[in-house]
């Protein structure tokens, strides 16, 4: 196991996260804000809660999630997008690291800089609503296996763009609204059928859900099925990832 | 004895939906020499050095480096290797020292260590080593590419056109640097289109040309060999042609007839200038200087690239 070699990537892609500390973490402190302004004071306010839960609670692992989904593809993607761009994706075709090394490298500092940023929101949440987790370690490890996958899905997607504006086309076409109608701000028991119907076909409801469950010990489809969709997205990501390292699809010529 | 230190056997590659880049190559390089490969631009160089390297993937053929296969024993053969591409590739914003380090620790080593400062000392970059790369001319952002290659010690160094785009002072500093290297006990494979730069380096030479490897020759052999060597006479009075008298030779007029030259194989027994001179004398043909030079390795080239063309 080249350990130094992993060690060199995290640290360059962490370096780059240190360089734009502020505006990383100012982002989702300053969006987090404005979800609670709007839906927490203005109509949140106006809410009943969910199951007994605060409206400005219920809405804060979606809240986070949705944050979290764009920052993990975000970061993952420009990590192996930029070399691919400048020119110096040749340094790491060429060094003596597996596939396994390099996207531990990669996946691993995407993963930390947005579980970092989720504390972050987190901490901010805490300045609006009353919040206690009921399973923090859970909270902890599900909220890891998210940023993995899609830190692992921001890879493939980064080696295959062929320009920055696709980088942008998956998160803002399918991710977003997919988190949106995925009851990041909403009960799924609130849509009328066949709308609920609808929804348990979308991924990210899982996602959703198991993050919620995490939290509050309920959630609007069993925590069991949610962590076997994360699971099986997770496992798609890493097959993906394996079969392009293997295969060097738009990596070797 | 030389010791094999890289062999490339039968690699081929052909592109999807696309041309041949580079036909059937076997070649061995051995340890401690330099080696410049010389051909054209599109000769298929950097496609051979990107095979070794690992960087792109041969239709065919095996390459071993100091032993290792490439592609069953990746890890240990690109551990041998150093590679300085073409291009200008580097991280702007990352300073000289970062860089090196990234490298090094890339390849498997220590971040931590005293040859670093060693290379950037070298390579005179040590005064510039919290610089961002950004901020450097080519030439030492030049540098700090070859320093990176160097930053895990490998055994072979290839330079893929090292001193395209540089000026005269920076690329003899390269040539004094590639020797350096080679007295220190590194093999260096050099791609090169410039041929003054095979000549004042090169041990042995190959010269590629649509993906073929034509030849593989020790340099002064090959310019021995294929060398031929130029008289030129200059006349006391201009001719508007060559007398039937001269006809045994293959002489030239240049310069508008003030010039009779005359193109001789150098390795010949007879070289026929002894008779050529006696011959003048008889015909009267006054000649106030006399210039002899070999051919170049420049010459050389063109003639064996032409001959395939």
């Amino acid at each position: 196991m080249n350990l130094h070699g992993i060690w060199a990537i995290y640290r360059f892609e962490m370096a780059r996260f240190g360089r734009t500390i502020w505006t990383s973490l100012a982002t989702p402190v300053i969006t987090t804000t404005l979800y609670f302004i709007v839906f927490g004071a203005a109509i949140g306010s106006q809410m009943r809660g969910v199951d007994g839960i605060s409206y400005g609670a219920f809405i804060v692992p979606g809240l986070m999630l949705l944050t979290i989904f764009s920052e993990s593809i975000f970061n993952a993607s420009l990590g192996i997008y930029m070399p691919k761009f400048t020119g110096t994706i040749y340094e790491l075709l060429s060094a003596p690291l597996s596939p396994i090394e390099t996207v531990l490298g990669y996946v691993g500092a995407a993963a930390t800089k947005s579980m970092v940023i989720a504390m972050v929101i987190f901490a901010t949440a805490h300045l609006f609503v009353d919040l206690h987790v009921a399973h923090p370690l859970l909270m902890l490890l599900y909220l890891l296996l998210v940023t993995a996958s899609f830190a692992l899905f921001g890879f493939c997607l980064g080696i295959w763009a062929n320009g920055f504006e696709q980088l942008q086309i998956i998160p803002l076409l399918v991710v977003t609204p997919l988190t949106f109608l995925g009851g990041a701000f909403y009960s799924l028991d609130v849509l009328p059928e066949p709308w609920r119907t609808v929804t348990l076909f979308n991924p990210v409801a899982y996602l959703i859900n198991g993050f919620r469950w995490t939290f509050f010990g309920q959630s609007d489809v069993s925590f069991a099925l949610c962590v076997a969709v994360t699971l099986g997205f997770a496992a798609l990501c890493l097959a993906a990832v394996v079969t392009i390292f293997r295969t060097g699809w738009r990596l070797k010529s | 004895m030389p010791e094999p230190i890289l062999t490339v056997a039968g690699v081929s590659k052909t592109y999807k939906n696309g041309p041949t880049a580079l036909g059937t190559v076997d070649l061995t390089v051995n340890r401690g020499e330099i080696f410049a490969l010389l051909g054209p631009n599109g000769a298929g160089k950097t496609t051979l050095i990107s095979i070794i390297c690992g960087i792109v993937t041969p239709s065919a053929g095996t390459v071993t480096v100091a032993g290792h296969d490439v592609t069953r024993d990746y890890k240990a053969a690109r551990r041998a290797i150093g590679l300085v591409p073409q291009e200008l590739a580097t991280d702007q914003f990352e300073s000289v020292l970062a860089t090196v380090t990234f490298s090094r620790r890339l390849f498997g080593r220590s971040g931590h260590s005293d040859y670093i400062e060693q290379v950037l000392r070298d390579l005179s970059l040590w005064e510039k080593r919290h610089s961002k790369i950004k901020d450097l001319s080519g030439g030492m952002k030049r540098r700090v590419l070859i320093a990176k290659a160097l930053a895990h010690e490998p055994q072979i160094l290839f330079l893929d056109e090292p001193t395209a785009g540089v000026d005269v002072a920076l690329r003899r500093d390269m040539w004094k640097l590639v020797h350096r290297l080679r007295e220190q006990g590194a093999t260096i494979i050099l791609t090169t289109h410039y041929i003054e730069e095979a000549e004042e380096m090169a041990d042995r030479v190959g010269v590629i040309t649509g993906g073929k490897l034509l030849l593989v020759e020790e340099k002064n052999a090959l310019m021995a060999k294929l060398g031929k060597r130029q008289m030129d006479l200059t006349l006391v009075e201009p001719m508007t042609a060559i007398p039937a008298a001269l006809s045994d030779w293959p002489l030239t007029l240049e310069d508008e007839g003030h010039t009779l030259r005359y193109i001789f194989d150098a390795k010949a027994e007879d070289t026929g200038i002894p008779r050529l001179l006696e011959r003048l004398a008889q015909q009267h043909i006054a000649f106030r200087d006399l210039e002899t030079r070999k051919s170049s390795l420049e010459d050389i080239f063109v003639d064996l690239v032409g001959e395939r063309a």
